[in-house]
């Protein structure tokens, strides 16, 4: 009989990387989970429900790891994760093709003293390798439940449920007894055997060293791991011991230890581990046929081949990116006209005299003008994240990683950096959430910190107004391609740079599995796709409203008084510098908001600025639109249309480009266009990176790197071409 | 014989001996299944790059760099031409 419960229980589910712990973790909590990160650090978490009669279960998917060591950020949220948290249970997902090396994990998990249910995943593919596995003995050795899963198939999904049901059930039968579990699965026997199973036994003069140990930090409560961990030096480790003498103790056990086994204690340890895997799998897994080269050895051959590596991966992201932009088109059109319509209809509600308005203006040009520009990438996101799924799913990722670590560590990124990189030409904020697919804090931050410096779709609009009207046709496809270069170049030398100031250090050893190729399940193809799509979406409606309104705000106040002068008029045709009259004896709309935005905080902000822009060839007109771009890049396109008082301008507007040709030279433009490529990414890119860094110093450090960056080599481009007799 | 793991010609097989690198390496690798007395495979060792090999039922990707600091006990047969 089940005893009455409490409600609620937490459910860890640990495992290898490409053990198939997501697509199970997917299977137990369905579509209730959310994905954020684990505080603090670039971790992604995810965490599910799962509901089943009177029994609330909250399912937590930690890192996938190797193993508990502390040398990575994914095994420190783990390792935190199981050490303080205490979880009701903990879900082993371990590939049964490749027990050996799953198990590595498994024994630390044990040796915590954790209740895991473990659970054999595709046994299908095991079975297709020729290999049974035992799952009563395999129980036995190591005391727990065992479950035969396929993930992919959703098979041993309700077994799982059962298994973690009875494990809840038994553990708040006996509250604060000892978390052996007396289950279903491990025979009586097994349980009651004096030679503990389910721990890893070690050579006698090591398990002397734990013993003499374990007496040291006699209240904690997980002794003998603590133990281990002390002997292999592990500082985390040493951080649980509080009291300085015993401390001092553990040290030198520790040291002397070490210097019993060659200064290499780790490998003793990890060693004794795998003997005793050795031995159980030698027990447990029965081949029952041949083992033949696998078909996936056979398609790397080309995947990965030296040569031919390389132009496949360009392929297939040539293929992703056209299949993204080609579909992902039509809906964004179906977007932007929606909102044009929304614009349009609000517009129509203040009829003719709706210029006027604040609160017009706030929904038009404030709200849907900066969250509309950000959610009407909203199917090439989506689409891009569905690719990504694919190419992780299916495994080609690793080899991505692989055939591109040869160019990106040169620059000291990791392979794997290269897809967030290119998605940067598209939009930034997906970039950045995109840098998820890497392993490291330091490979991500680096990645993140270089990123807005790829060229994104937002700022196209600035160079297609700007490079028509400075330039003449033949030179005009060499600029651009010229813009695009210019930043690659800067995100590979800052990248270089990072590594070797800010993220100095050993380099990350480029060492990972590759996984078998696999077909993954639409479902975990879907969720994933669909959690990060949400984010964005989550993005728009919050942080970037918010930022949106602000600017807003910004460029609209305060108004200017009836005898405010504007600085110089122009006449909205030509450029020719009209009388100076003041605010209240403005007729043409287009003059009155000209007006009105440089009497704005904005357009003061431009006019403080002047003195730091004025070395790089910029006025305060320039630097208006640029303090507007900081909302969303092409933003800075039609602030210059409200700066000359040309109206509603968009990049192919010619009364626009007639004004700028009068009153900037070519080298202006080039500069203007540099500075918008390299300068404060926009707030979207700001809040996102704030969030995946984990802190807002992260962010601003990119904005304030970027902004003087930009100002260095947008000084040196003009400078340099004012020597060379460009300006004027 | 024993070698760095950089001179194995691809397909050669060795029985690992040594990690001279630091802990970390070490144990990162031992995490991988990679031990002092594991059997590896070479699958792929193109003479640039990183290296795929086979370890207990998986393939790894060492970088070259790493690879350096692996020793390993093999025939002639199994060592690459220029070694």
């Amino acid at each position: 009989m089940i005893p009455k419960l409490p409600s609620q229980f937490t459910v860890a589910v640990a495992g290898n990387p490409n053990s198939g712990k997501t697509t199970i973790f997917n299977n137990l909590t369905g579509a209730r989970q959310h994905v954020g990160n684990y505080p603090g650090v670039t971790v992604e978490w995810k965490e599910g429900r799962l509901k089943r009669g009177d029994l609330d279960l909250k399912i937590v998917d930690l890192p996938g790891t190797y193993s508990l060591t502390a040398f990575s950020e994914e095994e420190l949220v783990a390792r935190d994760y199981l050490l303080h948290h205490a979880p009701d249970v903990v879900i082993n997902v371990v590939d049964a093709s490749n027990l050996e090396r799953h198990l590595f994990l498994t024994t630390e998990l044990l040796e915590l003293g954790l209740p895991v249910v473990l659970v054999l995943n595709m046994t299908d593919v095991a079975q297709r390798h020729g290999l049974r596995v035992d799952m009563n003995r395999l129980a036995d050795a190591l005391n727990v439940m065992v479950v035969a899963a396929v993930g992919h198939r959703n098979d041993g999904t309700e077994d799982i449920i059962e298994a973690v049901v009875q494990m809840v059930a038994h553990s708040s039968d006996l509250p604060g007894a000892a978390r052996v579990c007396k289950v279903t699965s491990p025979s009586p026997q097994a349980s009651n055997a004096a030679l503990s199973p389910g721990r890893v036994t070690y050579a006698p003069a090591v398990e002397d060293a734990i013993s003499r140990v374990s007496e040291r930090v006699p209240d904690y409560p997980y002794r003998r791991w603590l133990a281990t961990k002390l002997l292999d030096s592990d500082e985390e480790a040493l951080n649980e011991v509080p009291d300085p003498d015993a401390r001092m103790a553990v040290l030198a056990q520790a040291t002397e230890f070490s210097e019993a086994h060659d200064g290499k204690p780790d490998t003793v340890l990890a060693q004794g581990r795998y003997d005793f895997i050795h031995t159980i799998c030698a027990d447990v897994v029965h081949r029952v046929g041949e083992v033949r080269k696998t078909r996936s050895d056979r398609v790397d051959r080309f995947i990965m081949h030296p040569v031919l590596g390389v132009p496949i991966f360009l392929g297939m992201m040539y293929l992703v990116f056209t299949a993204t932009f080609t579909l992902g088109n039509p809906g964004m059109d179906v977007i932007d006209a929606g909102f044009a319509w929304l614009a349009d209809t609000l517009n129509g509600f203040w009829g003719e005299g709706g210029v006027e308005s604040p609160l017009r203006s706030l929904l038009v040009d404030g709200i849907i003008g900066g969250v509309g520009g950000v959610l009407v990438f909203l199917p090439n996101i989506v689409l891009l994240f569905l690719a990504i799924a694919v190419l992780e799913g299916t495994g080609y990722m690793a080899r991505a990683a692989f055939v591109m670590d040869r160019f990106m560590s040169k620059v000291g990124l990791h392979g794997k950096s290269f897809i967030p990189l290119l998605i940067g030409f598209g939009c930034t904020v997906p970039a950045i959430m995109a840098t998820r697919t890497l392993e490291t804090r330091r490979d991500r931050l680096i990645t993140m910190m270089v990123l807005p410096l790829m060229s994104c779709g937002a700022r196209l609009p600035i160079y297609a107004l700007l490079i028509p009207a400075f330039f003449a046709a033949r030179w005009q496809g060499p600029v651009l391609w010229l813009i695009y270069v210019t930043g690659i170049v800067l995100a590979l030398v800052a990248a270089r740079l990072l590594r070797a100031t800010v993220f100095r250090g050993e380099t990350t050893p480029f060492l990972m599995e590759l996984p078998p190729y696999r077909m993954p399940t639409a479902r975990s193809l879907l969720t994933q796709m669909w959690t990060r799509a949400w984010l964005y979406v989550q993005k728009a409606g919050t942080v970037i409203l918010g930022a949106s309104i602000l600017l807003w705000v910004l460029t609209f106040y305060p108004k200017p008084p009836a005898d405010y002068i504007p600085p110089q008029g122009f006449d909205a045709v030509g450029g020719v510098a009209v009388e100076a009259r003041p605010f209240a004896e403005l007729e043409d709309p287009a003059q009155i908001q000209s007006a009105e935005l440089s009497y704005s905080v904005a357009g003061r902000v431009g006019r403080l600025l002047e003195p730091v822009l004025a070395p790089l060839g910029f006025d305060w007109r320039i630097g208006t639109s640029l303090v507007g771009a900081v909302a969303a890049k092409e933003v800075f396109v039609a602030q210059m249309g409200v700066v000359f008082a040309v109206g509603d301008a968009d990049e192919e507007s010619m009364d626009l480009r007639a004004q700028l040709q009068s009153r900037y030279s070519p080298l202006v433009g080039l500069c203007i266009m540099i500075f918008a490529l390299i300068s404060t990414p926009c707030v979207a890119t700001f809040a996102i990176t704030r969030v995946e860094a984990g802190s807002i110093r992260w962010a601003l450090a990119q904005a304030w790197g970027l902004t003087l960056l930009a100002w260095v080599v947008t000084f040196v481009v003009y400078r340099g071409g004012v020597l060379l007799g460009l300006e004027g | 014989m024993t070698v760095p793991l950089t001179g194995m010609r691809e397909g050669g097989v060795a029985t690992l001996k040594a990690v001279n690198g630091g802990r970390q390496v070490r144990t990162r690798l031992a995490a991988l299944g990679l031990l002092p007395g594991t059997e590896i495979e070479v699958i792929q060792n193109s003479g640039k790059g990183p290296f795929v090999v086979s370890v207990r039922g998986s393939r790894i990707v060492i970088g070259r760099g790493m690879a350096r600091q692996v020793e390993v006990d093999t025939s002639p047969n199994d060592q690459a031409l220029e070694a």
